[in-house]
């Protein structure tokens, strides 16, 4: 047992907990800022704005960067979870006096009619990969909009009017983003996660391992899927009407531009994406009107393009690697940092599972031309 | 019946628009996301070339020449360089590129609907039916287009040096088949279909907006992935599929609202029963 948590305790890095800290105590000073008069209400819409934005980006980046399926539909799910989780507050609303109360609960139901949205687009991810599987999810996301825009239960064209929470809805807001962190980060640094990134790396080859694909495929949908109807019912809470429009393909991509930037495969990445981006896009939202509104989006194709390429061209390699800022932050710091990182003295879970290269290179294997030992072929005996 | 020939042209638009998609896909292997975006600019080119007093022959020309060289031009600056890179790269890139588009037309030309006027014809009464003739130009040019283009692949050197490419890449370019060439090729041809598809959906619907790309776009994607992605027959059957049914929903008051979802949910069934599409060819996967 005690040797237990002296492992635990030598395997404790900074790099792990780095988010957690910084979120607690961005929102300790935020929320007793606000709390005591000295934010302005501007400014705390915009931290919901990067609240739901985190929530989105993460849960996004579990099925594009972990998974590796792209996913154009993810604003569908929130839609799910902000028309059916603000339904059910407006009805809650009636018969439950705390406020509080009732955004748990709807963000909790909401979430779980969310997920189940996630395991029937999971199903066809089971059958369908790549480019098909990106096409279903964006047909699925253009469906659900278009069936709650001629629903007359939930507003019709003119959208689903709910009741604000109120300025200082960002707090629960972050408490929400901490809680997905927690098991989102452990989620991933357990076997489970490293079954997931497996699948990502090579599905035949995790198959061959006794992976569970079709179990851990649609469990990803699933858990993604709940986060971004989490995220829909506190969108909801913050802007009325609900409106169909607003979840357009569009705006999945601006989720998938979020997790792009962030990189994939990296949560903290995509915290910071989100953040920035949100931020971006509130400044430039009060500040550009008309036509130039379009510079937006302009500035996102092109931060698109420009980070896609220079992270993915076989031709900027070298390039890449000569503007890295990593040898020269390993010579500057290097002495101060004690070496942990040794693979050789690293035991069974402490090693970090998210960078270590899991491709295997079947092409690599299987062209390797391998002689048969004639000496031993049964047809040559038999001639003796 | 006046329903079904308007499916049965907007069917060829979307024909057209998915022989752009299909084609790049069978020979790049990439999802090219910014074809209905390259319509968009298509609309504005005739748009424009009509402002400044060109007949309107001289605009359908100015469509096909800017969209084909733009077709190249983003073919050799977004996609060139993440050849041999992922899937998932190439497509976000294209996606990037389609905003790009999006937002420069929007820059240039504003986020209003410009209204135009390429042609006018009165529609005629066959049989008691009223039919647009325009519905009926652009269901004959756009079946005469399928017609060249098949033969073209069939029978030309260019056309079998593209096939062979699509089939085997690295085989391809060892028999000495200039791959970057073909694929050049194959956007240029891809890119003057769209301008082609612009021309007769603005004679159907005779105004333009930036978005006017990204629905038809990705309608006509859907109907590719129908048809199965790669195959030009497919193309025009998920194409011509595509247009009727939305016709036909359009047609049927309690269905309209739904139409969108009811084409989008065909997709999924197809794609479910057969998952390469209804004409797709089944490829084993290999490790």
């Amino acid at each position: 047992m005690a040797g237990y948590f002296k492992n635990v305790k030598n395997s404790f890095k900074l790099k792990n907990y780095i988010a957690y800290i910084v979120i607690t105590a961005f929102l300790i000073v935020s929320a007793s800022l606000a709390l005591t008069g000295y934010m302005n209400r501007s400014t705390q819409n915009l931290l919901t704005q990067i609240a739901y934005s985190i929530i989105l980006a993460v849960s996004l980046n579990l099925v594009v960067g972990f998974l590796g399926e792209l996913s154009l539909g993810h604003a569908g799910f929130m839609c799910v979870g902000a028309y059916l989780g603000c339904f059910l507050a407006n009805y809650l609303h009636t018969i439950i006096p705390s406020r509080l109360l009732v955004l748990v609960i709807s963000m909790i139901v909401g979430g779980l009619i969310a997920a189940v949205f996630g395991f029937i687009i999971g199903l066809p991810a089971l059958r369908l990969k790549g480019d098909y599987l990106a096409i279903v999810t964006l047909a699925f996301g253009e469906i659900v909009r278009t069936i709650f825009k001629n629903q007359k239960i939930f507003g019709g064209a003119l959208g689903l009017s709910t009741k604000k929470y109120g300025s200082d809805l960002f707090i629960v807001a972050f408490i929400v983003v901490l809680l997905m962190l927690v098991f989102i980060q452990n989620l991933v640094k357990s076997k489970h996660g490293r079954a997931i990134t497996a699948i990502r790396d090579n599905e035949i080859a995790a198959k061959a391992m006794g992976i569970n694909v079709t179990y851990y495929k649609l469990f990803v949908f699933v858990v993604s899927a709940f986060f971004a109807g989490i995220a829909g019912v506190i969108y909801g809470h913050y802007a009325t009407p609900v409106l169909y429009s607003f979840f357009s393909y569009n705006y999945s991509i601006e989720i998938l531009v979020m997790v792009v930037l962030g990189s994939m495969g990296s949560i903290n990445g995509s915290i910071i994406a989100a953040a920035l981006i949100t931020y971006i896009n509130f400044q430039l939202t009060t500040k550009l009107s008309g036509d130039l509104a379009a510079l937006k989006y302009l500035i996102y194709a092109l931060i698109l393009i420009t980070i896609v390429i220079y992270n993915n061209a076989p031709g900027l390699a070298s390039v890449k690697e000569r503007l890295s800022i990593k040898p020269l932050l390993k010579k500057v710091f290097g002495r101060f940092i004690k070496r942990t990182n040794d693979p050789a003295k690293q035991k069974d879970d402490e090693a970090d599972w998210d960078r270590i290269p899991t491709k295997i290179e079947m092409d690599a294997i299987l062209s390797l031309d391998i002689k048969p030992d004639t000496t031993y072929a049964p047809d040559k005996r038999e001639e003796k | 019946m006046s329903t079904f020939i308007d499916g049965l042209s907007l069917g060829s638009i979307y024909a057209l628009i998915a022989l752009g998609y299909t084609m790049v896909y069978g020979i790049a292997k990439m999802l090219n996301f910014a074809h209905g975006d390259i319509i968009m600019v298509g609309s504005y080119a005739i748009l424009t070339t009509l402002l400044m007093n060109g007949h309107p022959v001289l605009a359908i020309i100015a469509a096909v020449v800017i969209c084909t060289a733009l077709g190249v031009l983003i073919e050799k600056l977004a996609y060139k360089p993440l050849r041999g890179a992922s899937p998932l790269a190439v497509l976000i890139t294209a996606i990037g590129v389609s905003y790009f588009l999006q937002s420069v037309a929007q820059l240039i030309f504003g986020a209003q609907t410009h209204p135009i006027s390429l042609v006018h014809f009165p529609p005629v009464v066959i049989g008691g039916v009223t039919i647009s003739v325009s519905a009926i130009i652009s269901l004959v040019v756009g079946a005469l287009i399928m017609t060249l283009l098949t033969l073209f692949i069939k029978f030309t050197k260019l056309g079998r040096a593209m096939i062979a490419v699509s089939e085997d890449r690295a085989a391809a370019k060892l028999m000495g088949i200039n791959v970057n060439m073909i694929i050049m090729v194959t956007f240029a041809i891809g890119s003057a279909l769209a301008a082609f598809a612009s021309t007769f959906y603005v004679m159907q619907i005779p105004n333009t907006s930036p978005t006017l790309g990204s629905m038809p776009g990705i309608k006509a994607f859907t109907a590719a992935v129908i048809g199965g992605i790669g195959s030009i027959p497919g193309a025009m059957l998920g194409g011509v599929l595509m247009g009727v049914v939305e016709k036909i929903s359009l047609s049927i008051p309690v269905l309209a609202p739904y139409t969108t979802a009811l084409e989008f949910s065909l997709l999924i069934i197809i794609l479910l029963v057969k998952p390469t599409g209804l004409l797709g060819k089944k490829r084993r996967e290999k490790v």
